[in-house]
């Protein structure tokens, strides 16, 4: 099989340029070639008529940055070549979602509202990241504003497909990151993470997706949705290249107030350290889902995919081999309330944030004569906004409004508050669970087709079942590969630990990885690539 | 969720509290949207609604977001110093009209005071 430099890990590309074995240009070179086979038609806002050939291409990207990465890239060999230190992410190719602001790029959040914005300024993370040596490559869709589990919603199309196989979704809302680096399109991505939106499309891509601690990672330059819940966070094939990405974005910020001031570890260090001792736990309520009946509102119980369920009991059954301590029956009793919650919560705080879309300091303004300063309002954002970010602001404006939902917003904020307690319960050091993390599956089943779920708002939403929780808590979350179901999609597992402990959760995945590194399904390649 | 309640959920986004929403959200709607987005408002209220059956008495603090925001992790407030900032012009650039330096909007609507 021949090596394309873009699939290397970016540990391997780091060292390769370092030691002068390959130029930064070159491994630019290799991944430009990787995006123009897989990626097929530019997405645009144009109206969208599908074409069977969308069907086996992937579409990650709204805008592919080649003469800003050449430049960064040069300057990368420019400093190989003087003897000095090019950084930990040397020459690495980086695809960051579309939703943060990178200067002199369009910066979209997949919206027409802000499809001819050019960022003035690069968002805190991926500053961090260039300053590392990471080389932006371009801006990968997303759900508009990141509403959404599938990507469909975004108004640049066509969607992006799963490289596993591109009828199926990549997830979201950060799908455009994960498969442009499962595709080898990009080695790692910045994604944003406020219900799951980096680790169920990781987990439907095939690749490692973490959602820091909330604070962990500045928001300053990330277009904001929901804002006690976004977070910024790594998206890589591999462990070693996650815990890369956290050294470079993790930390204080002063133009976020929310970052937290607490010291930022060495995520490299302590990888290889193993599991022996650490208490792992599994709890009943992450095995099964509980949501309405569409037809007559009764809360009903399923449980989730048997082979995704195996799958996370096997990794249990790999880590207790390995010396961890599995704890069962971990109670988390108000895990299914998350979703609830989560459309509280998320429709207020992104109704508020998307009030500054006007059409008059930035962005999409109707274009034609209007009466008055309202009118020009409802024109822009009526026909800047696409359907879901109208849908998530009248929710917002609704929940919250006095009148018509007393109380609602509050009681939400009180039950965040028991799914918060949780997790305190499960990770306190002298309660009775005493737990280093939870071992859960990332997703209830594997990738969707383009088109099953798409427009039923609820539906969608449940697809975070079993991430969104700890958004809510503010807890990390690592969503890891773990093999394959029947239709040969990938399949997640996650881990959810106590406030900043991105360290154990990356040592127990870099672990897992160690233990199956020589499964079969580790060779497998998605579809959009095996024949290159 | 007993049937009674699913209905009164149903029914609870009218077209004239619709109306409103959309008046407090600023958006004139194509028709073909109505009927979608206030479907999909209603349904999302249903499972909204799973929330009326928790127990969250007054002692249950409010968590606005979930990590302690204590004082131990608070970044300190930066220095009350005024700063020029270096991208005022291209800032400006990204104005959908500007002239001579001021953002150019249609009349503001108002109202004459009794």
């Amino acid at each position: 099989m021949t090596e394309h430099l873009c699939d290397l890990p970016a540990y391997e590309q780091v060292r390769r340029i370092k030691d002068g074995e390959i130029s930064a240009v070159e491994l630019l070179k290799s991944t430009f070639e990787r995006i123009d086979a897989v990626e097929g038609r530019q997405a645009t806002t144009e109206p969208y008529t599908p074409s069977p050939t969308d069907l086996e291409k992937v579409h990650a990207f709204i805008t592919v940055t080649r003469e800003r990465a050449h430049a960064q890239a040069e300057s990368i060999d420019q400093k190989v070549a003087a003897g000095e230190d090019p950084g930990p992410l040397a020459g690495v190719p980086l695809a960051v979602k579309d939703i943060f602001c990178v200067k002199d790029t369009p910066s979209t959040a997949g919206s027409k509202i802000l499809e001819n914005f050019i960022s003035p300024y690069s968002a805190t993370p991926v500053k961090h990241l260039e300053e590392d040596g990471a080389v932006v490559v371009g801006k990968v869709n997303l759900d508009e504003f990141t509403f959404g589990s599938s990507n469909e919603s975004s108004a640049f199309l066509p969607p992006v497909g799963n490289p596993w196989d591109p009828a199926y979704v990549p997830g979201g809302s950060s799908g455009g990151s994960t498969a442009a680096v499962a595709a080898g399109e990009a080695t790692i991505s910045l994604g944003t993470d406020t219900a799951g939106s980096i680790r169920q499309p990781a987990a439907f891509c095939g690749v490692v997706g973490m959602k820091p601690t909330y604070g962990r990672v500045s928001r300053y330059g990330l277009i904001a949705f929901a804002s006690s819940l976004d977070c910024p966070g790594p998206v890589a094939r591999n462990i070693t290249d996650t815990a890369l990405m956290m050294n470079a974005i993790a930390g204080p910020d002063s133009r976020d107030a929310t970052a937290a001031n607490t010291p930022v570890p060495d995520y490299s260090k302590g990888l290889m350290e193993g599991v022996k001792g650490l208490r792992i736990g599994l709890s009943p309520e992450y095995f099964k889902l509980k949501y309405p009946d569409p037809e007559t509102g009764e809360l009903i119980e399923q449980p989730i995919s048997p082979e995704i369920e195996s799958a996370v009991l096997a990794a249990a059954q790999t880590f207790a081999e390995m010396g961890a301590e599995i704890i069962e029956d971990v109670s988390m009793p108000n895990t299914h309330h998350g979703i609830p919650v989560y459309f509280v919560i998320s429709r207020v705080e992104a109704a508020s944030n998307l009030h500054r879309y006007d059409g008059v300091k930035y962005g999409y303004r109707f274009p034609d004569e209007e009466e008055n300063l309202r009118e020009l309002y409802k024109e822009t954002r009526g026909r800047g906004f696409g359907i879901q970010p109208k849908l998530r602001i009248l929710m917002g404006m609704y929940v919250s409004a006095e009148q018509y939902e007393k109380g609602h917003y509050e009681r939400a904020l009180r039950v965040r508050t028991l799914i918060r307690d949780d997790f305190e319960r499960a990770f306190d050091p002298s309660g009775s669970y005493k737990l280093d993390c939870l071992l859960t599956a990332t997703t209830p089943t594997t990738a969707f087709k383009l088109g099953a779920v798409y427009g039923d708002s609820v539906l969608m939403q449940y697809a975070d079942l079993l991430t969104v929780p700890a958004n809510h808590a503010g807890v990390p979350g690592l969503s890891i590969p773990a093999g394959f179901g029947e239709n040969g999609l990938p399949i997640g597992i996650q881990f959810i630990g106590p406030d900043f402990s991105e360290a154990t959760l990356l040592r127990a995945g870099r672990s897992y990885e160690m233990a199956t590194e020589a499964d079969a399904w580790r060779a497998r390649q998605p579809k959009v690539i095996e024949t290159l | 969720m007993p049937t009674k309640a699913k209905d009164k959920a149903e029914q609870a986004i009218t077209m004239g509290i619709f109306k409103h929403l959309v008046d407090l959200a600023a958006f004139e709607l194509p028709p073909e949207e109505e009927e979608y987005l206030r479907k999909e408002l209603n349904e999302q209220l249903r499972a909204i609604r799973e929330l009326e059956a928790i127990e969250v008495s007054e002692d249950i603090p409010i968590t606005s977001h979930g990590v302690p925001y204590s004082v131990a992790i608070m970044p300190s407030l930066r220095e009350d110093i005024i700063e020029i900032c270096p991208e005022a012009d291209d800032i400006l650039d990204q104005a959908p009209e500007v002239e001579e330096r001021y953002i150019v909007v249609p009349d503001i609507p108002s109202e004459a005071l009794e």
